[in-house]
């Protein structure tokens, strides 16, 4: 049983070739389906968005599982064949899969390093897995892990503090000037494209008045109606920019729509409230002299810019400690999937009950000391052949189902009934037991049997 | 005892304020929690340093300039682990801790002297009272004020550095250095009533015009203007800010006048 992923992303492929893979909503189940009915692979999560197309899988083998993904992916889009795609594939397997899950998870992989959207992506991309019912013991555990591993790095990080859209950045320096944006009010005049996605944001962020003045009337009434704001008309807006403590312009002007004496006026006319104006407009539309007004601040569109920079600078510093995260996250899942392993398991379970079994005879065998040697072995021999005949149907399903796609579940329940992942408190009728002794229980008679050792069990795991 | 604690408390401020400093010109969040509880410790064995200086004293002897300046820093830190408690915003630590230390070394340096009222029921207590406290209100204000320069600074050269990200936002400030002024100058003006009527009651005059009491009556009416000012014509941000740095001057050079008196009267 092993995890898989193949897929592509923005770092190995075009636009023209992710926009053909990918797969949209509608038909995700119908694809998923088709995924796990390839012999060989057991679960399957499909994560399509616009900057990757990913197949996480746990298929009986890793070589197969490769071929039959990418045969999977190559058949999603008639027009595109396998070779097409291989150039730009990226496969990985076992602890490299559940690390770039990880990574694409807490947004470490994104174009955009710390954007959110990606989390709530895999999100609605395991929902419709768990729909179809194409995962099982593995994957839930895995994806599962993957969202509480990004929750931890966007708290424990400041990746995602930063704004790093010229928009968003308009928010963040209005939070400097202003510590709370509601009962502010915003004039928006002219209304292009990145003016209307930063008012969006402040109206998000709590500003409670939207003015809008635009050259065309019918156009900012329009806007106005969107917005839930009122139009104002355009030769009366340098009147009515006293009223709004952010001034949001971006008109197609070729000249500057402000002058430094209306912000001077406004400013007076305000009491001396700080005034907070941002020119997204190029040319520019607020003459750069404003600079000099006291207690009005002037952005342009360089300067949000350059402040976007830099926080993309600062998530990338975040980002190392985010990784390093990532590498912790991974080894602990890793020892919880060793933990699935089915040998190991009939290891530990013929322990433990040989542990239980010594202990139970030697305690009545010390009592009874009257008895012959012939009558000890007796003794000895009914517990073993209770003891083993109650766990025989045990271990024989666990033999059997190896290989079935419920191996893991199977597993993960013969380690709970037995409690597997606990030290071994029946045998010494006490509940602490420290992790070195534990440790060498398991792994003594593991050298007699030749078999690979297993890992001591993961304490989380431990209830 | 008494000073033991003192030295103790006085210590853990300058680390303190080693700690907030550190905090405030590194990227990092973690020292924000440190230097906050140790300023809290100083701010316990402070406390108990005021409890046994006031103890200890002999009730009908007057406050010694030293106690009012300690008693001052005390309030500053005070007022620092309120705002603190309240709003979060730990760079404050940087500036507000630094104040409390200079006056707290001003006191440990002073030589005790003679005060020039002899004090006649309590009235010298309030005086010194409640001068300390609106001269509290004018150091917040005049922090306030500092933060907001430099703020303001930093957005005008658009210098998004990590002060500028520690620093809270300008109308937060201002609104800090208003709802200061707006209590420490009632405080400030029964404060110098308190002075004129122990005066009255010490040596028969109300005003003597002595340094002290000059420099009392010029702050008590630059701080009237500035906060007639702020409610009338709008002398808020930025000129508020200046001018209650300005104002704190003037606090200062009234307590130097206080000082030169004690020394003129010694002489």
């Amino acid at each position: 049983m092993h995890l898989i992923v193949v897929g592509l992303s923005h770092k190995t492929a075009p636009v023209e070739i992710r926009e053909r893979l990918a797969v949209p909503e509608s038909r995700l189940g119908e694809a998923l389906t088709r995924l796990c009915s390839y012999p060989g692979v057991k679960e399957g999560i499909l994560l399509s968005t616009c900057n990757r197309v990913e197949v996480y899988s746990v298929v009986e083998d890793v070589d197969t599982g490769y071929g039959r993904i990418q045969e999977f992916l190559a058949d999603t889009h008639l027009s595109l064949s396998s070779e097409q795609l291989t150039p730009h594939l990226y496969w990985h397997t076992g602890d490299r899969a559940i690390a770039h899950l990880f990574r694409v998870a807490s947004s470490l992989d994104s174009m955009i390093i710390g954007e959110s959207q990606i989390l709530g992506q895999l999100k609605d991309a395991f929902e419709v897995a768990l729909a179809h019912k194409t995962t099982g013991v593995i994957m839930n555990k895995v994806v599962k892990k993957a969202i509480s591993v990004a929750k931890r790095v966007r708290t424990e990080t400041k990746i995602a503090e930063m704004a790093v859209s010229v928009s968003y950045a308009a928010v963040e320096l209005a939070k400097k000037i202003f510590s709370n944006l509601h009962e502010k009010t915003v004039l928006l005049v002219g209304a292009g494209e990145m003016a209307k996605l930063a008012a969006k944001h402040l109206i998000a962020n709590g500003v409670g008045h939207v003015r809008i003045t635009t050259r065309t009337p019918q156009h900012a009434v329009d806007l106005a109606e969107r917005f839930g704001g009122t139009a104002v008309p355009f030769d009366q807006f340098k009147d009515d920019m006293a009223s709004a403590d952010i001034v949001l312009v971006s008109t197609g002007a070729a000249h500057y729509l402000v002058g430094a004496e209306d912000v001077h006026r406004a400013v007076q006319e305000r009491m001396n409230r700080p005034m907070f104006l941002i020119d997204i407009s190029v040319p520019r539309n607020i003459d750069p002299a404003v600079r000099h007004v006291d207690n009005a601040f002037l952005f342009d569109i360089d300067d949000l810019k350059h402040r976007v920079e830099q926080n993309r600078a600062g998530r990338v510093h975040e980002a190392e400690k985010a990784e390093r995260m990532v590498i912790e996250e991974v080894t602990m899942i890793l020892d919880w999937m060793k933990s699935l392993e089915v040998t190991p398991t009939i290891v530990a379970l013929r322990n433990r009950v040989e542990d239980i079994k010594r202990a139970e005879v030697e305690k009545v065998l010390g009592r009874l000391g009257h008895l012959s040697a012939q009558d000890r072995e007796l003794v000895e021999g009914l517990a073993s052949s209770i003891v083993n005949k109650l766990i025989h149907r045990t271990m024989v399903t666990l033999k059997n189902e190896v290989n079935s796609s419920s191996g893991p579940a199977f597993v993960e329940a013969a380690r709970q009934f037995y409690a597997l992942d606990q030290p071994a408190a029946s045998t010494q009728q006490t509940e602490t037991y420290s992790e070195s002794s534990r440790y060498l229980t398991d792994s003594r008679p593991q050298s007699e049997a030749d078999e690979p050792t297993p890992e001591p069990s993961v304490p989380k795991r431990a209830r | 005892m008494a000073a033991v604690c003192f030295m103790i408390a006085l210590s853990l401020y300058i680390v303190a304020t080693v700690s907030f400093l550190s905090y405030s010109l590194r990227r990092s969040e973690a020292l924000s929690n440190v230097s906050l509880s140790i300023t809290a410790v100083g701010f316990a064995f402070h406390t108990i340093t005021l409890i046994m200086r006031m103890t200890g004293a002999s009730s009908s002897a007057p406050p010694s300039f030293s106690d009012a300046l300690s008693f001052f820093s005390w309030m500053i830190i005070l007022v620092l682990l309120i705002v603190e408690f309240r709003h979060r915003i730990h760079v404050l630590g940087s500036f507000m801790v630094p104040l409390a230390i200079v006056s707290l070394i001003s006191a440990a340096a002073l030589p005790e002297s003679e005060p020039t009222l002899q004090p006649v029921f309590k009235t010298l207590w309030f005086h010194v009272t409640l001068s300390m406290l609106g001269t509290v209100g004018f150091a917040v204000a005049f922090v306030a004020g500092v933060m907001y320069l430099i703020q303001d600074r930093l957005l005008k050269s658009k210098q998004f550095n990590v002060l500028y990200s520690k620093l809270p936002a300008l109308d937060f400030l201002d609104h800090l250095n208003q709802q200061s002024i707006v209590l420490g100058f009632p405080l400030l003006t029964l404060g110098i009533v308190t002075g004129a009527i122990s005066a009255e009651l010490a040596r028969g005059s109300y005003v003597s015009w002595n340094p002290e009491q000059t420099w009392a009556v010029v702050t008590w009416l630059f701080y009237f203007v500035v906060l007639l000012g702020r409610l009338t014509i709008g002398w808020r941000a930025k000129r508020a800010a200046y001018l209650t740095v300005v104002g704190f001057a003037c606090v200062i050079l009234t307590l130097v006048g206080v000082l030169l008196k004690g020394h003129s009267a010694l002489s």
